[in-house]
């Protein structure tokens, strides 16, 4: 299945602002992640498990666990900084 | 986005004394009025006039569900009146307002409440990003693990500076 994943901050100034990525059916924000990292270069280094993240899926903040649906907007993005 | 919506997010300034005028009119149940401005500093780590500017990101569509939905929080957890949220986006200099959370209630401890609860979780779970010119060049700014603790005291764990690494499942 296709899922919209969007970028914001630093990892869109690194990845542009979103892609649409093939993923399983039935695979969580956190495999989504790791399919990322896998790419290598770029995504490997500021996606990768050292780094702080947060991840939403349908425009709310998600948990790593969470299954994602057809059709979902994902987003990566750095730990947030507004106020 | 209509002048009396409970969230704004807008590039243009705001004027504290309208809002709160409009926040209040005509509830006469309100004796008690607190208005938190958020402002934009010249120095973040380091010296005065470190920061030349400052540009806000944020996620469209997102940010303003997530302050709507803490809204509903604060109302049901404090006895509260009415809530207005203003956050600027785009270009901004050093002394421009950034933020405003603005909370009318009967009596003022509910007011002090809402109004520290409101910044604390916008703090930490609303979706914004602050990049500050130097004479160094640009930089994102870091989230301070402080912003987290401030909210674990509203018994809310925030995962925000300390976001965790673990894998899917």
């Amino acid at each position: 299945m296709k899922v919209r994943v969007r970028y914001f901050a630093s990892l869109r100034e690194a990845f542009g602002s979103e892609e649409t990525v093939e993923m399983p059916a039935g695979a969580t924000l956190g495999e989504l992640r790791d399919m990322l990292i896998a790419r290598g270069g770029a995504h490997a280094e500021r996606l990768g498990r050292d780094r702080a993240l947060r991840g939403a899926l349908d425009q709310a903040m998600a948990d790593e666990a969470r299954v994602i649906d057809e059709g979902a907007e994902v987003a990566f993005f750095p730990p947030v900084t507004g106020g | 986005m209509k002048p009396g919506a409970r969230v704004r997010i807008q590039r243009a300034d705001f004027d504290l004394a309208a809002e709160i005028a409009a926040l209040r009119a005509g509830d006469a149940a309100v004796g008690a009025v607190v208005g938190f401005v958020g402002t934009v500093r010249d120095r973040n780590a380091g010296g005065a006039g470190e920061v030349q500017a400052l540009e806000l990101e944020h996620y469209p569509g997102m940010t303003e569900k997530a302050i709507e939905a803490m809204i509903d929080e604060a109302l049901a957890r404090f006895d509260v009146r009415a809530v207005r949220v203003i956050h600027r986006v785009g270009p901004m200099q050093p002394l421009e307002q950034i933020v405003l959370v603005a909370v009318t209630a009967a009596n003022r401890g509910a007011a002090f409440q809402a109004c520290e609860f409101l910044m604390d979780y916008l703090k930490t779970q609303a979706p914004f990003w602050k990049k500050e010119a130097t004479a160094d060049g640009a930089r994102w700014v870091d989230a301070r693990v402080e912003d987290d603790e401030a909210l674990a005291r509203w018994g809310i764990r925030a995962g925000n500076a300390a976001a965790s690494a673990r894998t899917g499942r």
